[in-house]
Order: C-alpha cells, then structure tokens, then sequence
C-alpha cells in the first residue's frame, strides 16, 4: 500500500516519465464520481470537510442527473512503493454517446483507461462502446468492478465477463468501492504501475490538444490541453492550427482540482490555460494549439468540427418570451460548441429557432437548461435527422426540417444510419428484435457476453431512433436494456414527407419526413390525435395527411350546431357578458390556421403525445 | 342562476349614481317581483329557491309584506337619484313558484306596485304558474287583480322526461289549467325544455305537437343546460344520467321551430315563440332592449339606466335587510358605455327584430359578409339595414355576438 505522496511534483519540469494520464470509463450510475470524489480524498488534494458529492460535475444539472456533461482534468500526486513521487492526471470523459467526439478527444489525451464497471450490473452499451474506442486508441485499460459493497454484487461473475471482454484472467480484475474507498488505494498504485508513461518530443515545437472547452462567466473560456510535445508558458503568443487565429496566453496552470498557475505544462501533462476569449468556438476541441512565432508544421490528427445529428425547433409557449429564448440560446453557446441554432418562423408555434444538437440527450439537456436556468417555458418540435434529398433535375438539397422538402419530383432521399448496440438479458432478444425490425433495422450480429447477457448490432435510420425508440426499448425489456449507437454513413431510403393539412391547410409543425411503408401509420397517429384536441369549430374542419397532393388519412371534426345560451334574463346578463369578455381573452391565445381557431395547448399536446385533454367545450 | 355575479359591494341605502337618470323618461318600466319558494325542489334547477326545510327562519307568510316594503324602497331610490317616475309597462312574477303563495299575497304585492307607481294603460301582468299549483279558482282571483298573463311551467308532456326532471305535476294536468286560463280571459304561455338526460327526438316531438294542440298564445323552449352544483349534475357526473348531446339539441331546437311556425307561430327571440305580435311577452323584450327594471326579492336582480346590482340571495338575509329598513341590495356594476353598448350587442341579436347595422362599430360591421357567407344571418335583412339571424344562427348566437364584438 502506497503512501501519500510527500511532495507534489511541479508543472512544467515534471519529467513525463513521472506523469501518468488516465480516464475513467463507466456507464452512467456505476459510479464514476464517487470514485473520482473518493482519489480526490485520498490523495489529499480534497480535504475531507470541502468535499462535496460529485466534486467535478459542476453543473447543477450534471449533479442532479448523476451524468458528467462537461470533462474535467484534475492532477493528483501519488507515489510509488520507492517513494518516487508522481503526477496522476485524471481526465473526466462524458459518458454519453451523445458527446462520443468529446470522448475520443478525452481518450486521446490519455495513456490509460480505468474500466468500471458496476458489481451488480455488468458492463452496459455505452460504455462496451467506449472500451472500443479507448482499445483503438491503444490505451492501457485496467479493469474495476465498483460497488463491492452492495449486496447484490456479483464481482465473480462480472470479473469474469470483463475478463472475457478484455483479455487476462478474471484476478486482474480490481475491485474497489467508491462509496467506502475500498481498494482505491491499489487502484492508485496499479494506475502508476500499469499505464505506460506519455511520449513526446521536449524540444520540437509546442503542439497541446484540446480536449475540452468551458465557458467560464468570470475568467471566460477555460480550455484543457494535453501536451504532447514542447513546453508552453505564460504570457507566449499562442495559435489556434485549425483556423489560424492568435490569442495571448494570460493563464496556464493544472486543476488541482481547484485552478492552481503554473509556470507552464510540458510534454505529456495535462492543464489548462486561458487567454481571454469569451466564445468556446474559439478554442474548439480537438484542435491544436501552438506557438504563434515558431509555429508547429503538423496539426495533431483527429480535428472534426461538432456535427449536429439531430434538429428541433424550439418555441417559448409565450410568443413574448422569444427575445429571452434568443439571449439565452447565445449564452448556452458560449460554453457549447456543439450546439447551434437560426430563426425559425412557425404558423402553429409563432416564433423559434430551428436548433441543432449532436444527439437526443443533448437535445435534452439544453432543453432543461433553457427552461430551469432561464425560465422559459418552451415547447420542441419532433425532432429531425438531416437528409439529403436529390431532386429530378439532379440538386441536391440538405433538408433538416421537413420545411425544406422539396416539392416537385424527387429522384431519391438518402437518411443517416447508424450501428445502434443494444445490451440486455438474453429473455429480451425476441422483444428488441420486433422493436428493431419495426424501426427498419437490420441485424449485423449478436454474441452473448457472459451466461444470460446479450449484445444485439443493428444497422438502423438515425431517424427511427430519435423520437420514442429508447423509451420503447426501456418499457419493452423493463429498463435492463442499454442503448449505445454511432454514426454509420448514409443510406438511400423510400422517405416522403407527410403533411397534416387543417382545412386545407398545411400545419408546418407537423410535418414529418417518414419511410413510406410508415407514412400512413403516421398520418392516422396525427390525425387522430387532433381530431380529439381541436374544438369544434362553427364548420366541419377536415383534418387529412398527404404525401404531396394524394390524401393518406383524414378525420374531420363536425361542425358544432348548438353555441346558444337558451335563457338570458334578468342577472343572466352580467354573467353572459362576463363570459363573453372572458371568451374575448381567450380568443388572443388561439392560433389561426386559415379559418380554423386551435388552441396553443392543442398544438403542444398534439407535439407531445397528450390526447386525453379532450375537445374543449364551450 | 346559481351564484351571483361579482361586481362592486352596492350602497346600503341603495342610492343610485346620477349617471341612472339620465335618458329615464324615455325608457320604459318594468317589475319583476321573486317569490323564492318551491314545494320540492328540481334536479336541474339553480334558481334562487328554497323548499320550506331550507328557510332558516324566513317565513312564507310574511314574504307579500317583505316585498311590498321593498316596492316603497324602490320609490325612495328612484325618486332621489331623479330617475323620471314613471308608470309601470310590464310585471313578470317569476321563482321558485310564484304560484305557491296564496292568490291574494300575489294581488297584494301587485297592488303594491300599482299603487306605488302606476302602471301605464295596456300593462301586460304575468306570473309563472305550476300546472299542479293553482285551479280555476287562484287563476280567477289573478285576474280579478289585475293578471293579463300565465306562464305555465309544462316542460314536457312525456311522463319518463317529467319524471327525470323531478316535476312533480301530470301530462294531463296541462290542458286543463290552460283550459281553465283562457276561460277566465288570461293570456296562456307554457315553458317547454328540450334536450334532457335520455330525452329522444320524437318525446320532444310529442311534447312540442301536446303544447300546440292546447292553443296557447306564446311558447318558450329552453334547452336543458346542466348547472354545476345541481343534482343533475351530480346524476351525470355519477353516469345515472346520461350527459344532453348538444347535436340532439340542436335538432330539437329545429324541430320546435319548424312545428311552431306551421301552427302559426313566430319567433321574436332566440328561446320564444308567439301567435301574433300583440301576444309577444313585452317584460322578456324589455330584458333584451335595455329598459329599466326593479327586481323585488332575494337573489333579484335589477338594471336601471346601466346600473346593474342584485339582491341578497337568502330569503331569511333578504328578510332582515327588509326588517332593518336598508337596501337589500349586496353587489353591482355601473356600466361604461363600452360595456353597454356590448350588451346591447349581446341582447338584441337574439331578437327577431334584430340590429341596425348602421349602428354597429366598423369593426363589427366588416365582420357582417362573413357572417352572411356562413348562414348565420339573413343576407336580405342585412341589405336593408338590419342584422337578423338565421336559424343557423340562432343556434349559434353567441359565436355571432363574439364575432360582432370579438
């Protein structure tokens, strides 16, 4: 068992083979900042009285949804059995595949991983996916099953599906509990043992990857390097690789895991560094930086600029909110590179912006984030994948609203498919492979992990996973399945779009794109549904779905005959009147498509699924 | 009824604003006097009505008496805000069930008034009646004091729609009270409703063909509406009964209107139907045109020159305001002239006689091709000035008013 370390190396004379990178693979609730909070502890960089639970999600979201968003570097110091001191940096990784670009820069800046894994749940999707990709960065991975202490742990059964996994014999699988700090210690220890130390040139020219970028109201944008070769220092001229811009170094130092300066970070450590700039697209993960004077010649591999996946418009539910929705939006982007966002114009919704997210949590979070950090109401689209439809003059037009379809004749539409793995108990298979099939999935393999756990390929539309399919796939197999999926090129398909016509007319917010074997499910799903929500009106309102001129589906709502009150006497009167001023009101929250009056909430439970409202009465 | 309406707490000397005056000698007059007491009391009904158990106090006998101090307070009021007396055009005893009092507390009260105000040549003098309430012999008594008119509540002449009403009178008992009214020389009117839990077509249809064969002058068919806080709504909220279908209703309504006007009737509003323009209830055209109306009794209500304000609504309250000599009134609303001139929007669309167009705001009158477009009012009408409803639009008067005043 290893001491504390004595005395803590310092930044920028740090030689590498002292300094050890990892990060920490884990599905979502096995753990992982509890582990992280628990090293905090032990190596003394956290006293015991200012630790608080998840001490590096800083978001208030992150803490409440137990998932880490934004990655974190901390420098830990550790030491041998020989009493050689170390530098241990731990790099915090999202865990969500929303973020995996994220993930692979954090990977990059990593010699070793830390694979945990839950003692009573086994290894999940998300992070099977994420163990790929830390094996094909070469990283060194050291097997933890977490939670020991519970009592249904199983650590034999899962040491050994881990072991079958990975290579190497079940024993090496380390197990630790967070929660008490069992087995951290060795956990420390095996990380210095294990994990190779980084490499690189101390002379050549500086080149530092960004692998992650915070926005940061008081210092502004706070970004986290790994060094891979030279040395950077305060106050140098730096350049961004990928655009060319120079900004000057006013701060660098290491996270401890408070923000400690240094005199600089050297070859293989980890830190971050400031230089004033108050937007985080200007300091993008995955680019590197180097000096402005004698630049590097070689940009480090790897840069792609975030690509959003998944599209939705989001409305205030009060059309007056929409200037606080648009200060918002540009705050939120300041510290999220990846989100981006344009004006939208609805005839159902009023006034939003057509946003664009790398997947459906993230879609979520900022969602959340609009609404509980800047108190908007808000109401999203259906979200919407991009699609690239080729029309019969051979254009080719980029469509991530269903507005943008073109209308005349279409060659052919080609939609973005991913490898979606599912994990789940072998009782499911039958159950995820009717769920996969409907969403026009095709299977690329199974294998079993262990005795009772399946893994389940499927190549599937982008499209059919972002709507409801995780929440299908939750209830279907009674929440033990786990979903992971990347991106997996594009794919021509037979895709209309359906449009909800009221009277006639078009109701932008419905239209969907949708294979064509679905597009009447679809059509009678919508019409339905607002049959039931739309009030009857002083006219039969038909309410149809049509892929282009030809109707699909079509219900009507009757008109209403009977709008009287038989008796107005006497006090009948004011109360009439009263009504009627009530009725006035409430005549300003409806929206009109053509002649039709439809409530706001109609559109909203319509968009959300909500049918049991019922029609309004009078 | 149900609950009053909310409005400004009204002066405990009743003392009207100087406002009320103005434009008073030439609008006309009217009573209504409440008498706030039924023998049971109906499923449906949210009337300001009590059965005896429900009194707390409040005595029936002493009610003429009630009433009668608050016709010489009315005088007071008038006379100091500087109201233009005038004589009475119309009275309309209404309830509960008026009938339920003896003949000569009815005949007391009345007297009151005319004694009190005057009453002009030609007034028309109305009660509503119970089949089951009064014989030959009260309806003689009525109109010995002075009565020109009997509304009877028939509702309906299908025992089963009767029954789920909670009326408590016979079919048979209609004719023969009708009978009995033309006999000692009053005009006859009976109330019919339509659209009630189970109720079909052809029972609406029976009753409305019973109610013609017994000759009346004037008929009003009111469609059931089911109040919250009534019995019924609780039947229907259980599912005991079964929930008016607004389509059936509206089929009724046309069944009525086409049936009544092959036996010779008109409608002249929304709810009422006469034989000729003479036998039209001139008190329910004065609700509709604005007049002036003093409302005796508790719960009533009362609108003289765009002030509104209501009674207390406990007999046993009422009684003791009337004790202590102050107001019985409790809340009110003074009207600006935007609010009158909706209301004047509101009523006198739902009479056959209709709107001068010429009358309305722009806005209002850029809305009259639509809704000639849509069927709701009579094209020809509107070209000669006047904004009239169809009978689509009868049916659907209150999205013509929210289209006219929207």
């Amino acid at each position: 068992m290893s001491p504390q370390a004595v005395k803590a190396l310092e930044p920028a004379s740090t030689p590498s083979e002292f300094i050890r990178n990892f990060c920490i693979i884990a599905h979502i609730d096995h753990g992982k900042s509890t582990l992280a909070d628990r090293m905090l502890g032990i190596t003394g960089i956290v006293a015991n009285r200012d630790m608080r639970a998840q001490y590096l999600d800083r978001m208030d979201i992150e803490r409440e949804r137990g998932i880490t968003i934004k990655s974190q570097a901390v420098r830990m110091p550790w030491s041998d059995d020989a009493g050689q001191s170390y530098a241990l940096n731990m790099i915090d990784t999202p865990g969500h595949v929303d973020f995996s670009y994220e993930v692979s820069r954090s990977l990059a800046a990593c010699e070793g991983a830390i694979l945990l894994v839950d003692a009573a749940q086994g290894i999940e999707a998300q992070t099977l996916a994420n163990l790929y990709l830390a094996m094909e960065n070469d990283l060194t991975i050291i097997p933890v099953l977490n939670k020991i202490d519970l009592p249904a742990a199983d650590p034999d059964k899962y040491a050994l599906e881990l072991a079958n996994l990975i290579g190497g014999k079940p024993e090496d699988v380390l197990r630790v509990s967070g929660k008490t700090g069992m087995g951290v210690e060795e956990l420390l220890d095996r990380v210095i043992r294990d994990i190779p130390a980084p490499v690189g040139n101390v002379d050549a020219a500086p080149r530092a990857m960004i692998f992650d970028s915070v926005y940061d109201a008081y210092r502004g944008v706070v970004t986290y390097v790994r060094m891979v070769d030279g040395t950077l220092k305060p106050r140098e001229r730096l350049q961004m690789m990928s655009t060319g811009t120079t900004h000057d170094l006013l701060e660098i130092g290491v996270s401890s895991p408070e923000p400690v300066p240094s005199k600089g970070l050297s070859v293989g450590e980890v830190g971050y560094l400031i230089t004033g700039v108050k937007d985080v697209r200007l300091s993008k993960v995955g680019d590197t930086i180097t000096h402005a004077q004698k630049p590097a010649t070689e940009a480090l591999p790897g840069y792609t600029d975030p690509k959003p996946m998944v599209f939705s418009g989001l409305y205030p539910i009060d059309g007056s909110d929409y200037p606080i929705l648009r200060e918002a939006l540009d705050k939120l982007k300041l510290s999220d590179a990846a989100l981006n966002y344009e004006p939208e114009t609805s005839v159902a919704l009023g006034f939003g912006f057509r946003c664009g997210f790398l997947g459906l949590l993230h879609l979520e979070i900022i969602t959340e984030r609009l609404e509980r950090e800047f108190g908007l109401d808000l109401i999203a689209t259906a979200p919407s994948v991009i699609y690239e439809v080729t029309t019969e003059d051979k254009k080719v037009v980029t469509v991530t609203n269903p507005s943008e379809f073109p209308t005349g004749k279409i060659n052919s539409v080609s939609e973005p498919m991913v490898r979606v793995a599912i994990l789940a108990p072998k009782d499911y298979v039958g159950t995820i492979m009717e769920l996969c099939q409907s969403r026009r999935g095709s299977l690329l393999g199974m294998d079993y992990l262990g005795e009772d756990r399946v893994e389940l390929r499927y190549n599937m539309p982008l499209a059919e996973i972002v709507f409801d399919f995780f929440d299908h796939l939750k209830s279907r197999t009674q929440g033990y399945a786990s979903l992971d999926y990347e991106p997996s090129g594009e794919q021509e398909a037979d895709l209309v779009k359906v449009d909800i016509l009221l009277q006639g007319e078009a109701v932008d917010a419905f239209s969907a794109i949708v294979h064509r074997d679905n597009a009447y499910a679809y059509g009678v799903l919508m019409t339905e549904r607002l049959s039931k929500l739309i009030p009857r009106q002083q006219f039969e309102v038909p309410i149809q779905a049509a892929i282009g001129a030809r109707i699909i589906a079509r219900e009507s709502i009757r008109a209403i005959r009977k709008d009287v009150l038989a008796k107005c006497y006497g006090g009948d009167i004011s109360r009439k009147r009263k009504l009627l001023e009530k009725q006035k009101e409430g005549k300003k929250r409806m929206k009109m498509v053509g002649r039709v009056e439809v409530p706001q909430e109609a559109f909203i439970a319509a968009l959300s699924g909500e049918t049991e409202t019922g029609k309004g009465k009078k | 009824m149900g609950a009053l309406p909310l409005g400004d707490p009204a002066p405990t000397d009743g003392a009207l604003p100087a406002s009320a005056s103005i434009g008073s000698a030439e609008r006309p007059f009217s009573f209504y006097l409440h008498v706030p007491f039924c023998r049971v009391r109906c499923g449906y009904c949210d009337f300001n009505t009590y059965t005896a158990t429900e009194l707390r106090g409040a005595k029936q006998v002493d009610y003429a008496d009630e009433a009668i101090a608050e016709v010489a307070f009315s005088r007071r009021v008038l006379d100091a805000a500087g109201v233009a007396p005038r004589p009475v055009d119309t009275v309309f005893f209404g309830g509960g069930t008026p009938t339920l009092l003896p003949a000569n507390d009815l005949a007391r009260m009345l007297h009151a008034v005319r004694d009190t105000h005057g009453f002009t040549p030609n007034a028309e003098i109305t009660t509503e009646a119970n089949p089951d309430s009064v014989d030959e012999e009260y309806l003689q008594t009525l109109k010995d004091a002075g009565f020109t008119r009997v509304s009877f509540g028939m509702q309906s002449a299908v025992p089963e729609t009767l029954a789920t009403l909670d009326r408590s009178h016979t079919p048979e008992r209609v004719p023969l009270v009708v009978e009995w009214a033309k006999k000692v020389g009053l005009q006859v009117s009976v109330d019919l409703i339509y659209g009630s839990p189970g109720e079909t077509l052809e029972q609406w249809q029976t009753s409305v063909d019973a109610a013609l064969s017994y000759g009346p002058d004037h008929i009003s068919a009111y469609s059931l509406i089911v109040e919250p806080g009534t019995k019924m709504h609780r039947q229907i909220r259980s599912g005991e009964l079964v929930e008016p279908d607004e389509d059936l209703q509206a089929d009724m309504y046309e069944y009525a209107d086409q049936a009544l006007a092959a036996a010779g009737f008109s409608w002249y509003e929304v709810s009422n139907w006469s034989v000729s323009p003479e036998t039209r209830s001139r008190h329910n055209l004065a609700y509709w045109r604005g007049a002036d109306w003093w409302g005796i009794g508790p719960g009533a209500h009362s609108h003289v020159g765009g002030v509104r304000w209501w009674n207390v609504k406990h007999p046993a309250a009422y009684a003791q305001r009337m004790a202590e000599g102050i107001s019985p009134g409790l809340g009110r609303e003074v009207l600006d002239d935007e609010t009158r001139e909706m209301e004047r929007i509101l009523l006198e669309s739902r009479t056959a006689e209709g709107i001068a167009i010429a009358g309305l705001e722009p806005e209002a009158r850029r809305e009259i091709p639509r809704l000639i477009a849509d069927g709701l009012i009579e094209g020809p009408a509107a070209l000669r000035g006047r904004l009239q409803l169809t009978l689509r639009g009868r049916l659907l008067a209150d999205a013509v008013v929210r289209a006219l005043v929207g």
